[in-house]
Parts: structure tokens; C-alpha cells; sequence
């Protein structure tokens, strides 16, 4: 199966790691992703103001691009993925908007072309049945606690392909891999997004309360699909003892990671060294790990 | 045709049984004409049937209502068929002809006598809706706990029920199910089990037709954000309402359903599906405030170390006597208000976390509670989709019946001799829906007695 892909900036810089690791990992199961020809910035947040056009222009022309390319486009960075579900419907949905941004970005685009996150392609169009009968390393007993964050959920109508307030794409994913998923009421907190910057205590609080929930019930590990959850989610963890006595880090893995890992690929340049909590110990201890530990 | 010369059937079509539809039955019957009374369950009462007591007076529901079913059952003139729907309706006012599908009870009514022993004896323990479907920790004696359905599989709504005739679940008897058992119909004392009973069906000629559909409410399925229905103490109103009831699951006493403990923090959430116009319903359905105070208040006068939180977005107390209800909830009762909405409800370490805002001071709050109940929209009943077909009618977009004129035709409807009554129409209380249903009686009188004046003078 061939698919357009969307990397985003994300995955292109700091996030180059999960970008490897979804493309080869992918690929392990049958999908080919095509990067598409001369992209630009999705737009990086969808805008909430009603009537500024120019705010759509650019995920728009990624959607023409992608158009061209094919019916469908998908993307492993679920803030991409956000924005350019909602601009693409909502150009889809108001014609007279939809002829200000073709206009503007001198193209005949109507929303034809389909969004996709790489999770729901996976669950949808590849099957965690498929991706399952690929295992070479089952990830047995390691008990991971799947964190959705909001991008994939939010706003329901608009993006969601599973259910808002109990997900369970990337825990059915999970127990693919012979992981063992554990349920916490947190999955689909928010994790404090860009607040990181801002109020950095309050980001603090909303992991730990997310992380806490999570190995209460029992996690050892944290699987997400969101790179900004991934880096508050880790980030957040190293200061934590200062602040909560007798805090146990938990590592945060990417879904591709963990999948790269179970099928058995050379997981190396999945960017491991990037970890502020180091993942590593963990595989090694189970014998999952199969690359260097060091660097 | 003159009008004189058709013959006009003086009886009246009653579809649903609640308090509405049996005040209107009890009117018109008093009146000396016949009412026809349909109820797809086993007993008469509706949800009143189902609740403790009544607000702002706290008069025991079952109490009050009581004496009505049991007048109804009795009244000669008044032909009652439950476990029934009403199938088809053909012909015009003054000559309707209904037809009407009675379920198979699996028992003969004509010869049971409301002994017990089936129900007593029956094996297996079902949910029922009637009890909300609860579920509620019964301790094994092996000590494990186990949850369990509050009724059998051979069953009444209640002892007070009328008529009180069981009715078999036949997707969980052991018999239907599996081909074995038959315990009922061993120890019934006058051989009414019946386990070959078929669907029996009834022609009824009627001359007018009161619709007094009623209500249901909004699924917990369906609040995802309060747990989606998966969470053993987080309940709806009317659970409550049978928790409370002395002849409810507990007889009464205070439990939670997932252990049986003795609740020490409650918390009321209201307008859950009801004034969400981007989720659930834009309306408002009016009876949740005074029943959440009521239902704190009781909890409080059972359990006085016991705290009751409500979390409500404004307090809508129009009714005579109903604000001070509140005042008294909050001043006497102790019940704490705290104005904002709960915007995720959670089990953590065997409580269930209650996360909301409070809007005065702006702050979050966040109430490890024991149970949580929530106040569903109210919406209509299933099937009045399938009634209006039947009769030409129109429902609103939420399915409420809609009415010939709001302001000044409030209980007709476009078809002439069919009218309205009770919260099938929209949200309503037991007065307003009771008022309805006099309301209703007396516009359907005013036909019959016109007819038999006709006929009268027809005859001289």
C-alpha cells in the first residue's frame, strides 16, 4: 500500500527520531510512505479565529499538494494531523471561504483529498491483526499505559476516529505488540501543550497527575502518538522529585518505537538519545533491546 | 354522512399508563364513559411508581400513587391492557379502531394470584430496567463480592404493583434459555406457569385517543466524559430514586452499588445531556433541581454524617413552594451548591473522582466522592416515532409530541380527537403532568358528551 506522508517540521528536526522509526516501521507492515514533493509548515495550530483566512493558507496548500499526489494523506504528528483535518473540512464545508483560499493560494481545491493519522491507517487499513502477525519480539509482560493527549480526539466531530473520552486504537495497537495495556482514567488528559513555555509548573502538575494515574495502575512504560505529549510527558519528569518526594521517571516511548521494536528492526536511529528519561534500561532488562545502550 | 348517523364509540384510547394517562383514564371513567388503557409494562404507575418520595412536599411516592393504580385496576369501566402496544390505528374521531399486541407473560394472569412463589423461588437474578439495571455487591459466602441484578428472571415491578402479575425474561430464564429448570412452575400453587403463551392481540374501537407517551432519560452510555455507563457508582436520578425508595433494592437503606458501603460523599450533577446544544439537548429539562435537592435532602436524613455536593449551572425553582424547597436543602440539610459543571468523573482507589469548576471562585475543584448521580436529560419515550406514523402526527426534533397550538392548544393535536398529555409532550413535574391529564380527560369529554347529547336527541 502506497501513502502520501506528511512528515511536518516536527518529525523533520527533534522528532527525527519517530519519523524513522513510523517509516520503517510502516513499511515492515506493507505501507510505503511517500513523502510528499516540496511540502511546507501545516499552519502548526488550527485558528480559532473565524474570519482570518490567511491563517488556513498554508495547511491548505499542503492539501493541495497532497491532492495532486493522491486520495489520501497521512501524517504521524498529531498537531499536522489536527489542523489539517479541520482546515481541509472546513474548506470542504464553506464554499465562499474555500474561494478567498484558492484565491489566495492560486488553486481549485475543495477538500477532496482524505486525512489520515498514521494510527487510524494502521488500525483501519492495515489492521493490528496484520501488524500483529509480523511480531518477531513480542513485548511480553511489559504493562504500557497508551496517553492520547487531545489532538486526535479534539474536537470530537471534527477529528476524532475513536472513542473522545475512552481511546483504545493505540492500547488495541499495544497489545498487538504482546504488550500488556493498562487502563488509566488519564489517557486523554491534556498534558499542558504549549503552557511548557509559559507556566511550566502547570504543565509540571498536569504530567504528574497523568503520570501518577498511569503507574497507579500499573504501568511501567507510557506509549503516546503525540510528539508534543511525548516531550512534555519525558521532559517534565526530571525536575519531578523536587516536587513530589519519591517520584519513580517512568520512560515515555512513541508508538513507532515500541512497533519498531516488536517487529523485530534495527531500532538504532530511533533517537533514543533524545529520551530525557532513557527508555533503554527498561528493554534491556527485558531482553527486548537490540541496539546499543550507550550514546 | 350526517354526523348523527354515525355512530360514535364513547370510549377513549389511553396510551401509556403513568400518572397522566391513568388521571385522565380516572376522569373519564368517572364521568361514566370507558376508558381503554395501554402500558407496555406489566404494571400501571410509570416512573412515578418508580420514585421515593415527592417534592416539596416529601410525600412517599408510592404511598400517594398507590391508592390511583389500585382504583384504576378496579374501575369496571376502565379495560386495562399492559404488557401491550398499540400496533395499528385506523379510522377517524369518533371511530378509531386500534389494534393492540399483548406480550406473552409466560404465565396465566386469569388464574395466578400474585402468590410470589415463582419470583421467590426463581434461580437466576436479572437486571431490570425498572431498577434502572442496577447492579448491587452482594457478599458470597465465600466472601468474594459479587454484583447482582435486583430482580428475577420471573418478576414484578414491585410488591405494590398493579396488577401484580409476574412476567418471565425469557433472554435470561434458564428454561428459555438453556431448556431446563422449569422451578416456577413447580412451585406455583395454582399451575399458572405457562411456558407455551403466545402473543395475543385485541381490536379496540375507540371514538378519541389521548397520547400520554411519557419520558425516559438520556443514556449514561451516551456521557462518556462521566464514565459512559461503566462505572458501578456512578449512577442516573432515577437509580437513585430506587436506592432511596423503601421499596426499592436496599428497602431504602443507603448503599453504593459497588460494595455495598454506606456512601459518605455524594455528589449531584445536573444538566448532564440537558442544555448541551453542541452534545446532547438544547432544552432545559426542568425537573432536575428540585429532585437533586430532594434527593440530597433524603440522602441527608439518612446518612447524617453523610456529605451531599451539587453541581448545578443555575437553580430553576420556578413552582409554588419549590424555592423555598431549596433554601431548606441548603439551610437545614447542610447540602453544599457549587455552581459549575463537572467536567470529568473517574474511579481512582475505589472512590470516584469528581473534577469540576466552581464558577464563583473561579476555581477548579476536584470531590473524591462514593457516589455520583447524575441528572440525565429527559427525553421521550421509544416508539412515539412509530405512533405518530400511525396517526398522521408530528414530533419535534428531540421527539416531543407537538402540539396543535403552544400557547393556546397545548393538549390537541392536528388531528382531530387525538390529544396530549404529560411529559410525552416535553420535560414536566407530577402536578403539571397530572393537570395535563385532567386537562386532556376534559377535552375528550367534551366530545363524548356532545355525542351522546346528539344521540339523545336523535333518540326522541
Amino acid at each position: 500500500m502506497k501513502v502520501s506522508y506528511f512528515p511536518g517540521c516536527t518529525l523533520n528536526t527533534t522528532g527525527k527520531g519517530f519519523d524513522n522509526a513510523v517509516r520503517a516501521s510502516t513499511a515492515a507492515v506493507g505501507v510505503e510512505l511517500v513523502e510528499l514533493p516540496d511540502w511546507n509548515c501545516c499552519g502548526a495550530t488550527y485558528p480559532l479565529i473565524v474570519d482570518n483566512m490567511l491563517e488556513l493558507a498554508a495547511p491548505a496548500h499542503v492539501l493541495v499538494t497532497a491532492r495532486d499526489e493522491g486520495s489520501t494523506v497521512t501524517t504521524a504528528c498529531t498537531t499536522c494531523y489536527n489542523v489539517l483535518k479541520r482546515t481541509n473540512r472546513f474548506i470542504r464545508e464553506h464554499e465562499e471561504e474555500q474561494e478567498r483560499i484558492n484565491a489566495f493560494i492560486e488553486a481549485e481545491y475543495g477538500g477532496e483529498v482524505e486525512v489520515k493519522d498514521i494510527l487510524h491507517l494502521l488500525r483501519d487499513d492495515v489492521g493490528f491483526d496484520a501488524v500483529q502477525e509480523k511480531v518477531q519480539v513480542p513485548l511480553a509482560d511489559l504493562k504500557v499505559a497508551s496517553y492520547y493527549g487531545c489532538m486526535v480526539l479534539r474536537p470530537p466531530d471534527e477529528v476524532a476516529y475513536d472513542d473522545p473520552d475512552h481511546p483504545q486504537s493505540l492500547d488495541d495497537l499495544m497489545a498487538a505488540l504482546g504488550a500488556t495495556p493498562v487502563d488509566f482514567a488519564h489517557k486523554n488528559e491534556c498534558c499542558g501543550a504549549y503552557l511548557a513555555v509559559s507556566a511550566p509548573d502547570v504543565t509540571r502538575e498536569m504530567v504528574y497527575t497523568i503520570l501518577r494515574s498511569a503507574q497507579a495502575a500499573g504501568a511501567e512504560a507510557v506509549a503516546t502518538n503525540c510528539p508534543l505529549c511525548q516531550f512534555n510527558l519525558d521532559k517534565q519528569q526530571v525536575e519531578m522529585r523536587r516536587f513530589h518526594a519519591g517520584y519513580q521517571p517512568i520512560p515515555v516511548f512513541y508508538f513507532s518505537q515500541l512497533m519498531g521494536l516488536a517487529l523485530g528492526l534495527d531500532v538504532s536511529d530511533y533517537g533514543w538519545e533524545r529520551h530525557y528519561i532513557d527508555a533503554r534500561p527498561l528493554l534491556n532488562e527485558r531482553g527486548f533491546w537490540n541496539g546499543r545502550i550507550d550514546g | 354522512m350526517a354526523e348523527a348517523e354515525r355512530s360514535f364509540s364513547k370510549r377513549v384510547l389511553i396510551v401509556g399508563a403513568g400518572i397522566a394517562g391513568m388521571q385522565a383514564a380516572l376522569d373519564i371513567t368517572s364521568a361514566g364513559y370507558e376508558a381503554v388503557l395501554v402500558d407496555r409494562l406489566p404494571s400501571i404507575g410509570g416512573h412515578m411508581h418508580q420514585l421515593s418520595e415527592t417534592f416539596p412536599t416529601l410525600d412517599c411516592a408510592q404511598c400517594i400513587l398507590t391508592p390511583r393504580t389500585v382504583d384504576v385496576g378496579r374501575r369496571e369501566n376502565i379495560v386495562l391492557h399492559v404488557y401491550s402496544e398499540v400496533e395499528e390505528i385506523s379510522g377517524e374521531m369518533g371511530d378509531f379502531r386500534v389494534r393492540i399486541r399483548r406480550k406473552p407473560a409466560y404465565v396465566n394472569w386469569d388464574i395466578c394470584t400474585g402468590c410470589g412463589a415463582c419470583t421467590e423461588k426463581c434461580p437466576t437474578s436479572i437486571t431490570v430496567a425498572f431498577d434502572r439495571n442496577l447492579e448491587m455487591a452482594k457478599v458470597m459466602r465465600s466472601g468474594k463480592v459479587r454484583l447482582e441484578g435486583t430482580n428475577k428472571a420471573i418478576y414484578t415491578l414491585s410488591p405494590q404493583a398493579v396488577p401484580r402479575k409476574p412476567v418471565i425474561a425469557t433472554d435470561y430464564c434458564t428454561y428459555f434459555q438453556k431448556g431446563k429448570c422449569r422451578l416456577c412452575e413447580k412451585v406455583c400453587p395454582v399451575g399458572a406457569i405457562d411456558f407455551e403463551q403466545v402473543p395475543t392481540w385485541f381490536e379496540e374501537r375507540v371514538g378519541a385517543i389521548i397520547l400520554a407517551t411519557g419520558f425516559e432519560l438520556y443514556p449514561l452510555e451516551k456521557l462518556g466524559e462521566y464514565g459512559g455507563g461503566n462505572l458501578p457508582d456512578v449512577i442516573d436520578a432515577l437509580a437513585m430514586e430506587r436506592l432511596l425508595s423503601s421499596s426499592g433494592p436496599t428497602a431504602g437503606v443507603m448503599r453504593r452499588p459497588s460494595d455495598g458501603k454506606e456512601p459518605k460523599e455524594v455528589v449531584w450533577i445536573q444538566c448532564a445531556g440537558s442544555r448541551d446544544p453542541e452534545l446532547a439537548m438544547s432544552y432545559c429539562s426542568k425537573i432536575c433541581c428540585m429532585y437533586s435537592a430532594k434527593q440530597a435532602m433524603l440522602y441527608k436524613h439518612k446518612v447524617h454524617d453523610g456529605q451531599a455536593y451539587v453541581f448545578y449551572i443555575d437553580i430553576r425553582s420556578a413552582g409554588k413552594r419549590y424555592e423555598e424547597f431549596i433554601q431548606r436543602a441548603m439551610e437545614e440539610d447542610g447540602v453544599l451548591y457549587i455552581r459549575g459543571k463537572v467536567s470529568k468523573v473517574f474511579r481512582e482507589n475505589g472512590r470516584v473522582m469528581v473534577w469540576g469548576v466552581d464558577t464563583l471562585s473561579g476555581l477548579p475543584v476536584e470531590v473524591a466522592a462514593d457516589l455520583v448521580v447524575i441528572s440525565p436529560a429527559m427525553v421521550p419515550s421509544e416508539g412515539i416515532q412509530d405512533l405518530a406514523e400511525m396517526l398522521g402526527l408530528e414530533a419535534d426534533r428531540f421527539g416531543w409530541w407537538t402540539e396543535a397550538e403552544g400557547n393556546l392548544a397545548p393538549l390537541e393535536t392536528r388531528r382531530p380527537g387525538v390529544f396530549l398529555a404529560g411529559a410525552g409532550i416535553g420535560p414536566k413535574d407530577i402536578p403539571e403532568a397530572v393537570s395535563q391529564g385532567s386537562g386532556a380527560a376534559g377535552k375528550a369529554l367534551s366530545l363524548l358528551s356532545r355525542w351522546s347529547q346528539v344521540e339523545a336527541a336523535e333518540a326522541e
